[in-house]
């Protein structure tokens, strides 16, 4: 796999940017669905993962071949994301829907960070209900828990992607199953 | 739960990050089996990474990589004009000289308005007209830049006019050749004429700028 991505990315380098489709090709779903968990919504999550693969195209000269490519695709990605959150208004989403009459996208709409009333929440179908709990976990924790069970990854790596010590990442980690399990320990 | 160590949580964290020794382990399954507080918010956790971990697989829109590749730069085309470059440096240091050339010869189009003529013995100067003079002979070629130029003598060599009105009366005879050029690619063609000539021969024109 690396060895297929690590060609591929000289093949970019040396101009042919039809290489650099076969890379968005295999790291697509990954990176769009860590983003649309960070962000809450569809929308925002295409733009920003594709924007994470323009991003990491123009920047493809500083990638350390041997690093791992993941890791620096998703470090683009989860900064993009963070960023975007902080400059989002908190209410942003808040007024355009109500979650279960909006028979289109189950989870399209709930916003990240965005309180809901409780008997709605228990109306909610399980993936909703996750997709909600993940958007109220504050940023901090909400990317490390993503990075490590939804994306499955070693804590190590997470530490690289997020530039955070070891020891971080796991304060993060247990603080953020401590988050979750008040959130939904009335289930 | 007051009375439980503190330790406790901290190797129930240690236990699902797998990095829990087996005499913590022991200690905490035994603090477990004796303390239903902690024994509940042990399952607690348990339960919440198996709620986020049963998240369904989340797949990019079908016109994910289409947009990615749309929102590139276009950095290829630019880096095919770098590899034909390299490979035809004949061509491209040709094609460089005649941008250059065409540069220089635009820039002298614009700027030379100004009403010149051949410096010739017998030629009559008249604010911007020239007048060969009837009976009277020009030994020698004439070019008039931005005026006009009238014959009613003889010459003996060939006539330009460059931006200007050429009249023949019915006495003038002209040997060599005669043209008038007003459009930019004439004016174009002969001032790359000229050059060559100049190249190849020297020439003996002199031009007289008059204000």
């Amino acid at each position: 796999m690396d060895e297929l991505i690590n060609k591929r990315i000289n093949e970019v380098l040396k101009g042919d940017q039809n290489a650099f489709e076969e890379v968005v090709t295999l790291f697509q779903h990954r990176l769009y669905q860590v983003c649309y968990r960070m962000l809450g919504n569809a929308q925002e999550a295409e733009d920003i993962a594709q924007e994470a693969f323009v991003r990491a195209y123009i920047n493809i000269h500083t990638f350390d071949q041997k690093r791992k490519f993941s890791t620096w695709l998703f470090r683009i990605a989860t900064n993009l994301c963070i960023d975007r959150i902080r400059k989002k208004k908190p209410d942003y989403y808040l007024d355009a829907n109500v979650p279960g009459t909006d028979g289109l996208n189950m989870y399209s709409q709930i916003a990240a960070s965005g309180e809901l009333p409780e008997d709605e929440v228990e109306r909610m179908e399980l993936q909703e209900r996750i997709h909600y709990e993940i958007g109220r976990l504050p940023d901090k924790y909400r990317s490390v828990i993503i990075l490590r069970y939804i994306e499955e990854l070693p804590l190590q790596e997470i530490g690289d992607i997020l530039k955070l010590p070891l020891g971080t990442v796991k304060t993060r980690v247990h603080r953020g199953r401590e988050a979750l399990r008040k959130q939904i320990g009335n289930m | 739960m007051n009375t439980c160590p503190e330790q406790i949580v901290h190797y129930m964290h240690a236990y699902l990050d797998g990095d829990i020794s087996r005499d913590e382990e022991r200690l905490l399954k035994e603090h477990l089996d004796s303390c239903k507080e902690c024994k509940e918010i042990m399952n607690g956790l348990t339960e919440s990474i198996v709620f986020i971990g049963s998240a369904a697989k989340i797949k990019a829109p079908d016109s994910f990589v289409n947009g990615v590749m749309a929102r590139l730069p276009k950095e290829k085309s630019q880096a095919g004009v770098q590899r034909w470059l390299r490979s035809h440096p004949f061509l491209a240091a040709a094609a460089m000289f005649l941008i250059l050339m065409s540069a220089t010869l635009f820039s002298s189009y614009g700027n030379d308005q100004q009403f010149a003529v051949t410096k010739q013995p017998n030629l009559v100067v008249e604010g911007q007209t020239v007048l060969v003079p009837a009976g009277e002979i020009v030994k020698g070629d004439i070019v008039v830049k931005n005026g006009t130029l009238r014959i009613e003598g003889e010459v003996d060599g060939n006539v330009t006019v460059i931006r200007g009105t050429k009249y023949m009366a019915s006495t003038a005879i002209v040997t060599g050749k005669s043209e008038e050029i007003d459009k930019v690619f004439d004016w174009l063609w002969y001032k790359m004429k000229k050059t060559a000539k100049e190249v190849f021969s020297s020439s003996k024109g002199d031009m007289q700028d008059e204000e």
